[in-house]
């Protein structure tokens, strides 16, 4: 993985700039010392490690529009960053890069039940908006499997998702409104607690950009009223393509589950070694699917699912009986990961989305490309919307092992788009697939989104380095191959 | 008068844009024509029509996609949705009536360009939450895609967010792939009668917040409930506040006798099936004002619990009629024509509460003096400007559509 080549003259500057940003913010809220720089060297994609050249924890949006501003001037680079649990290297350092990371904007400033909103500083996490509206019965929806410590800023940058978002959407079906600081240090609003918002859909855009565009600063969600009721269901099958086909039978008869997941055996096994949430073991692929709302509702789609379930040659069928039992269920998906963490010293998360019905197809190949690399592959994944989370198991130890995991990875992205799927469907382009777009986007599509881009951050100072393959400058990519003429096609018809 | 050209494939369309490029020949970009005069009036010499770009390229019901034509129309759609008890969830608008115009050819790039979302926004979502990929032409005559055909994708910016509402100023769209959605089995209404609009708005809220999932919160005042088409909501001659409850027929049932007895102090009244169809039908496509075609009209957005409240103070200053969708996020406004003031009374009122105007329907000397869109802050509108230049930097796709110089 090659990131743009540092700057020396800034690294040589380091002195100056962090005096500079403590001009700025309060002196400890600069580090600057190698030991304290350690902990910020990498996300969650920690296969790849850098040190930045100093950290600086804002308080205020002044501050950080201070701070960019700043950046700018001097040609400084800015790498935005939440709380790092980024799977796709999003949050990376530049050794001659400025880490701002908004672990500071930690409040939450407004709950507005008559307009169910609420307003947090970006570094509140997932799971705190949750909690701090429940006791009225309300709860964010989105719900990535990190949102213990996931923050709320990071999910807007990578348009984060979850389990749940089958039924009720991603980060950008329920934002509201974001403030949001530009590399120039002007500071815009675009949203508000209406439901839909004027002029360009900025917001729309800002959602998943990775921190390219802008800092965020502020982060208006919707918040929905918890279900009067949810019922999971944990089905068995002896193959992964009667399961593929349950799934496309749920779907297409009318249903739209919360959630609706998929394991196999590998992971079943590795799930239930790790902490017995009862699934059954004699099976190759399981569903577990959660249907919620009204209550005569889940009653009516459960009995639907399960008849669905015996007519795709389901070989076993449970369904929760009580609250703690759907929760048991969902306990070993959960701890999916951590659990094959357990089986092996290392493993690599990929994030593919494909077409559903290609479902089968697809694990069958995989199961090809595990056998040809030599490393196993678990596979956990949202089967509802046909996004993949294969875990390639390795080890980081043994000489040339992460390469190929890389390289078994990338093959597989590539599968994904060859049956008409793409190559993040959650986690982002970030560094891990940047290099990667051109088999789903060609020049066109890049120069496009790089022109969208140059509107926000002519330079390419914040998070260069992340989500395209390929760096061009924007006098570049702005210029225009006049070629004069006539009006083309004199035969078209004409009113 | 503005020659139309008509276009029955990309590439024509592609070279002819290029064309304009390089001649610095400003266009208008336009689909079915189902809303003529919406926006800021422009003048070019010529018009591309997309309604010719009608093919389905593939429609997989179980997939829940489909991938079609910028041409094709909301009608056909519909009917080819239907066949698979399916439907596009955020009921695409069609405002052809509203607009005058008597015949149904509102198209989907057309509904899309404009990000307009029926009764279900509240539910399901907006237009632009529905779109998983998307073509189109830049103003430098360049084709791109963003996005692709799959619902969870997070790879590369989401441009078709950016397209979706953009009026045609950034690309001319020629392709699109929609997240299709299971209609719903049965559809009820709980109208309650007699409230006035702040009551109506307050009750609304309260359904709102309840676990009961509804998809329609809307309220109608007693002059417009009493032409409603719908004999059930027009003859308890009161204001009408309706709640719609869709889903498997048992679960409907529950839900509105919960309803019912949530709100049994009031009078109400039960809309069912078809005659709950075309009510909402009516509420989407801005029935209530089609009649009054000399009225102009006015789409407000607002934080839904400040409905009442916005529509009272605008009342105090201008004489008008309104009503609410969306729980009261959605006010619709008719006003005489001569309250020539009135777009600033109402640009007021949305500085306290928030929100945002558009001017959707009145004559073009009234479009050309006011500000048909909200205006925006300047730090904003120059990012908007600069999001122009990286599309259509030398302003050939509808130049001044939204804003004077966008």
């Amino acid at each position: 993985m090659r990131l743009p080549e540092p700057n020396k003259s800034v690294i040589a500057k380091k002195p100056h700039i962090v005096a500079a940003l403590r001009s700025v913010v309060q002196d400890e809220n600069v580090i600057e010392d190698p030991e304290a720089l350690k902990p910020y060297e990498c996300d969650g994609l920690s296969a790849y490690r850098q040190l930045p050249l100093a950290v600086v924890l804002p308080e205020t949006t002044d501050q950080v529009s201070a701070i960019l501003k700043y950046c700018d001037a001097e040609g400084i680079n800015v790498v935005p960053r939440g709380a790092g649990t980024s799977l796709s290297g999003g949050a990376l350092p530049l050794a001659d890069g400025v880490l701002l990371s908004l672990g500071k904007f930690n409040r939450i400033l407004d709950i507005d039940y008559a307009n169910r909103c609420v307003i947090a500083q970006p570094g509140v996490t997932n799971l705190a908006i949750t909690n701090a509206v429940e006791t009225e019965g309300f709860y964010y929806a989105p719900d990535p499997s990190s949102q213990i410590a996931c923050t709320i800023g990071g999910n807007v940058a990578e348009n984060s998702g979850g389990v749940h978002c089958l039924k009720y959407g991603l980060t950008t079906n329920n934002l509201l409104c974001v403030e949001l600081v530009l590399m120039n240090g002007e500071v815009v609003r675009v949203g508000g607690k209406q439901f839909d918002s004027e002029g360009y859909d900025i917001l729309g855009l800002i959602t998943g950009s990775e921190g390219l565009l802008g800092v965020i600063t502020e982060v208006t969600v919707r918040i929905l009223r918890r279900p009067e009721t949810a019922q999971a269901m944990l089905i068995g099958f002896s193959s992964n393509e009667d399961a593929g086909a349950c799934v496309a039978s749920v779907i297409g008869s009318g249903i739209i589950p919360a959630g609706m997941e998929m394991m196999d055996k590998l992971a079943i096994h590795a799930a239930d070694d790790f902490c017995s949430p009862g699934y059954p073991r004699d099976v190759e692929a399981l569903l577990i699917v959660e249907l919620d709302g009204p209550s005569a509702e889940v009653t009516e789609l459960t009995a639907r699912v399960q008849s669905i379930a015996e007519c795709s040659h389901a070989k076993s069928i449970s369904i929760s009986s009580s609250e703690s039992e759907r929760q048991q269920f969902w306990t070993g998906r959960k701890a999916a990961f951590p659990a094959v963490g357990r089986i092996s010293p290392d493993y690599y998360c990929m994030d593919g989305t494909i077409p559903r019905s290609h479902l089968a197809r697809v694990l069958s190949r995989m199961n090809e490309l595990s056998s040809e690399y030599g490393l196993r592959i678990a596979n956990v994944f949202h089967a509802g919307d046909g996004n993949l989370h294969p875990l390639i198991l390795y080890d980081a130890n043994k000489p040339g092992h992460l390469e190929r995991a890389e390289q078994l990875g990338a093959d597989i992205l590539r599968l994904c788009v060859e049956v008409g799927g793409v190559l993040t469907g959650e986690h982002g382009v970030g560094i891990e697939k940047r290099d990667l777009m051109g088999i789903m986007f060609n020049d066109s599509d890049l120069n496009q989104q790089q022109r969208v881009k140059c509107a926000f951050d002519p330079d390419g100072r914040l998070n260069p380095g992340k989500v395209f393959p390929t760096l061009h400058r924007c006098a570049e990519l702005g210029r225009i191959h006049i070629h004069g003429g006539q009006i083309p096609f004199p035969d078209l018809p004409r009113f | 008068m503005a020659e139309i050209l008509k276009f029955y494939n990309e590439e024509q369309l592609c070279g002819t844009i290029k064309w304009a490029a390089s001649a610095k020949e400003p266009l208008e970009v336009i689909g079915g024509c189902s809303k003529p005069g919406l926006g800021r009036p422009i003048s070019t010499n010529y018009r591309l029509d997309l309604s010719g770009l009608t093919q389905i390229d593939s429609y997989q019901p179980d997939e829940l996609v489909l991938s079609l034509g910028a041409g094709v129309t909301l009608v056909e759609i519909r009917t080819l949705l239907k066949q698979n008890r399916q439907e596009l969830a955020f009921e695409p608008p069609d405002y052809s009536s509203l607009m005058g115009i008597s015949t149904k050819t509102a198209t989907i790039g057309g509904v899309i360009s404009c990000n307009f979302s029926g009764p279900r926004r509240i539910k399901a979502g907006a237009a632009r939450d529905h779109i998983l990929g998307i073509r189109g032409i830049s103003g430098r005559g360049e084709i791109f895609k963003s996005g692709g055909t799959v619902v969870k994708n997070v790879t590369g910016y989401d441009l078709s967010k950016l397209l979706a509402g953009s009026y045609g100023t950034l690309s001319a769209i020629t392709n699109l792939c929609v997240r299709v959605l299971p209609a719903a089995e049965t559809t009820s209404t709980l109208l309650l009668l007699g409230l006035n609009d702040a009551d109506a708005i307050d009750a609304l809220g309260y359904a709102a917040r309840t676990s009961y999932e509804p998809s329609g919160l809307a309220h109608l005042p007693r002059e417009l409930a009493l032409h409603c088409n719908v004999p059930d909501a027009a003859t308890p001659s009161t204001s009408v506040t309706a709640i719609r409850i869709e889903g498997p027929p048992e679960s409907v049932t529950d839900r509105i006798h919960s309803l019912q007895k949530t709100y049994s102090h009031f009078h109400t009244t039960l809309l069912c099936e078809e005659s709950s169809r075309t009510f909402w039908q009516e509420i989407r496509d801005v029935i209530p004002f089609s009649k009054m075609l000399n009225r102009v009209v006015w789409r407000l957005s607002v934080p839904p619990s400040a409905g009442a409240k916005v529509v009272a103070e605008i009342k105090r200053h201008v004489s008008c009629e309104a009503f609410y969708d969306w729980g009261g996020g959605l006010i619709w406004l008719a006003l005489d024509p001569k309250e020539t003031a009135e777009s600033n009374h109402i640009r007021n009122t949305l500085k306290t509460h928030g929100g945002h105007a558009l001017l959707v329907r009145a004559r073009a000397d009234i479009r050309r003096q006011t500000s048909v869109f909200q205006p925006q802050p300047s730090a904003l509108h120059a990012l908007s400007t600069r999001i122009k230049d990286s599309f259509d930097p030398l302003r050939i796709l509808n130049p001044g559509k939204m804003y004077k110089d966008i």
